[in-house]
Parts: structure tokens; sequence; C-alpha cells
């Protein structure tokens, strides 16, 4: 089975691999790029903890056919980071507690900042809308929702 | 295991390679065919694609309506003309499901999926396959009950009438986990008013069958009365006529029959 060569842009740099055809796009980031931020959750779609962004829209990367984000732009979990500082939505969940065993947080923090880009000021309403392709399993959600507030400048107890 | 992909600039010779291949599969949003392949389904062995930027075209300015095949639920949803379809649009998956979900993959998504198809089917939508043999133009209602034999043609688009008004078409899904998650039932009406009396009736149910359904006898009880509690009451003691229900993990078939009949009674007088 011959590979396909695919170019894209993966947090901000350009980078070139060569797929199996059918490889999905989480597989790609993970084991041919080497960013463990995407994380592997249930492959259905179910679970959102693989989520990017594509040209700024949340995607699951499970689910993306690898070859479909050719010249498109990819961005990842790896892309919060500031030098030694925590991203501030990063911050945000660490002060209100809104990581347990942490597996969803990739995904949820994708999630919340495809919110955020958009709508800087969200309610609550669509915070919990925004995030309710992402299962956490530990939390309640309660602080997720908590953290994303508080890091879009909103009252965390509201 | 590896599969080939196959990607065309245009929906013909998309449709060429897919009628002519029984083991291709055509990738839309990928929620459906990436899952099957990550599942390891070794039925697939060939992915076909398009570019086709007629896919994804919307025509929602009259007052008929064309959806393309690609379009996703996110752009329903950003459409004002649309309105009609957002709470449909809006009950499927979360942001990421629906930047990535296409109205056309609806058409053959399997229980629990496929609620826009629930609202397709009451509002008598038109399915337009291109097969080998050329473009046709297919009754939604028939095309769900050839849907197996489908997968070897690509669907362009879907076109339905505008509802009259807001208050004729409603549409209701009942989910165990809110906002996002499977449908244990799925209901849509379109029920015109002609002269003060419903003349076209149309109830659509998922989940009730191995596909979406009408439900013809509650379509009967409505169908030329004044919508009043008890023409409501017989609809809904009707609803669950001719459905054959199964079990899974969001509801028993037989919990399917019962409430069937309860949340068309609810959505038919407009209650939460």
């Amino acid at each position: 089975m011959s590979k396909t060569p695919l170019q894209f842009r993966h947090n901000g740099r350009e980078v070139a691999i060569f797929v199996d055809g059918g490889t999905n796009l989480l597989v790609a980031l993970r084991e041919l790029i080497g960013d463990m931020t995407p994380k592997f959750g249930c492959g259905q779609g179910g679970c959102g903890t693989c989520s990017v962004l594509v040209d700024g829209e949340l995607y699951l990367s499970c689910l993306t056919l690898a070859e479909t984000v050719a010249g498109r732009s990819v961005e990842t979990l790896d892309s919060l980071k500031q030098g030694p500082n925590l991203h501030p939505l990063q911050r945000a969940f660490a002060d209100n507690f809104a990581a347990q065993c942490g597996y969803c947080t990739p995904g949820m923090l994708m999630a919340a900042k495809a919110l955020l880009d958009r709508n800087p000021q969200p309610s609550r309403a669509e915070i919990v809308e925004a995030i309710s392709g992402n299962i956490c399993r530990c939390t309640g959600y309660e602080p997720i929702i908590n953290a994303i507030l508080a890091a879009s400048g909103g009252r965390a107890s509201a | 295991m590896a599969v080939t992909v196959k990607t065309f600039a245009s929906s013909n010779e998309a449709a060429a390679a897919l009628s002519s291949d029984r083991a291709a599969r055509y990738l839309g949003g990928g929620t459906l065919v990436m899952r099957a392949l990550n599942e390891g389904d070794v039925s697939i062995s060939t992915v076909v694609r398009t570019n086709d930027q007629t896919l994804t075209r919307i025509d929602a300015s009259g007052p008929r309506i064309t959806l393309g095949a690609g379009v996703t639920f996110a752009r329903v949803l950003a459409e004002r003309d649309l309105a009609f379809l957002h709470a449909p649009a809006r009950s499927i998956g979360g942001p990421a499901v629906r930047n990535m979900g296409t109205v056309g993959g609806n058409l053959f998504a399997p229980n629990p999926y496929g609620d826009f198809t629930v609202a397709l089917l009451a509002l008598d939508a038109t399915v337009a396959v291109q097969g080998g043999f050329g473009a046709r133009d297919i009754p939604i209602e028939e095309f769900l009950q050839s849907r197996e034999r489908q997968a070897g043609t690509l669907v362009l688009s879907v076109s339905c009438a505008r509802p009259a008004s807001a208050e004729a078409f409603r549409y209701r899904k009942i989910a165990r986990i809110k906002p996002k998650g499977g449908s244990v039932i799925t209901l849509a009406a379109h029920l015109p008013i002609s002269g003060g009396r419903i003349a076209g009736a149309r109830i659509a149910l998922g989940s009730m069958a191995p596909t979406q359904i009408r439900a013809r006898a509650a379509e009967r009880a409505l169908e030329g009365r004044i919508l009043d509690a008890a023409t409501i009451a017989a609809a809904a003691s009707a609803a669950s006529e001719g459905t054959s229900p199964s079990d899974n993990a969001l509801g028993s078939a037989w919990y399917r029959r019962e409430i069937v009949g309860v949340h068309l009674r609810r959505l038919l007088s407009g209650q939460e």
C-alpha cells in the first residue's frame, strides 16, 4: 500500500509527512509528528478528548481523515504553551480544579479555546453548549465551566 | 488496515468510482466512515471523496430550500433563512460533530443517530442522487426504505419546501444526556393548516424502526381535523402503530413504544 505525502501547518509550523490510506489526523499528530497533546479516547466521536482546531474550527481529530487537512492549519493543545507560563485558560483550569485525572483536559481546553476565540465573553449556557461534546468522568463539569468563565473574565461562581 | 483513498475533482467522477466498487464508501464529514475505519471495518477497502464545491451549496432564499450533501450542521445553524431546521441541527452531537457531520451523511446514520433526517422526512424532502446511470430525485421515504442499496450512489443534495409557518413544523429529540446524546426517540411533525384544518399531516419518527419512519396512523388521526385535545389524543394513541423499535443501551423497545405517544402529545400540544 503506497503512502500519501501530506503537508499542513501544525501549530504555526509547516510539517510534511507520509500517511497510509485511511490514517486519521490523531494518529498522524501523535505517531508521525510526535505531538502527544491530543488524546485517543473512544475513536468514535463520543468523548472529545482528541479535539483540535482545523482552520480555527473545532474538529475531532480521530474522525478526520489526515489527508483532508492538506494545506490547512491544525492547532493542538501544544499551541497554547507560552514559554514557561501557562496560557490563561490553562491557568484558570489549574486555579479552579478543573482537571482531576486530566484525560479530558486537552479536548476541554481546545473546545474552550474554540468558544473564546469567537465569543470572548460567553454566558454559562454557551459554555455548557461549547463543551457538550467533551466527556469528563471526574469533575462533574462544574469546575470546568467555572474555569472557562473565569478565563473569560466572568464570575466563576455565577 | 490501510485503505485506498480516491479524491476526485467532480461529484460525477466520485459517483462513478462509488458505483463501480462494492467495497467503496463515500467519505463526507467522517463521523460515520472514519468511525467505521477506526473500529476496523474490513468491508471498506476504498474511500471515495470529492472536493466538488457544488456539494457544499446552500440555497435557502426561496420557498423551496436545497442543501448540498456536504453542508455541515454548523452551516445550517449559521443560516438565518434555515431557522426551521435549527432545532434538529442543534440536537446533533457537540460543536465538533456539528462542524464535521453533514446533511448527506445523516441520511445514512443508523440508530440512535440520524435526527436531521427525521426532520427532513416530516418535511417530505427529496434526495438528489447520482448513480452509475445518471442523476435522479428520490422521495426521502423511498430513499430510506432502500437505504441498504443506496451505498453505491452518491447523494448530491436534499431539498424541501419551507414550512408555511414556524408553528407548522415541530421537532423534539428525547435523549438521556442534555444537550448531547444519542436519541431515545426523535419526533418531527409538519402540520400545514388549510381553512383551519390540518391538510397534509406528516409525523416522522427516529429510533422507532431500523430507519426513520412515518407514523401513518397518527397522520390519519390528524388529517382534516382541527388540532384540538381530542385530535391530539387520537394521534398520540396511534403513534406506536406500525413501528418496530429495538432495544439498545439508551432504551428498550418496550420503553420506546410506551413513550412515543406521550412525546407526540407533548409535541402537538406545544408542551416543553
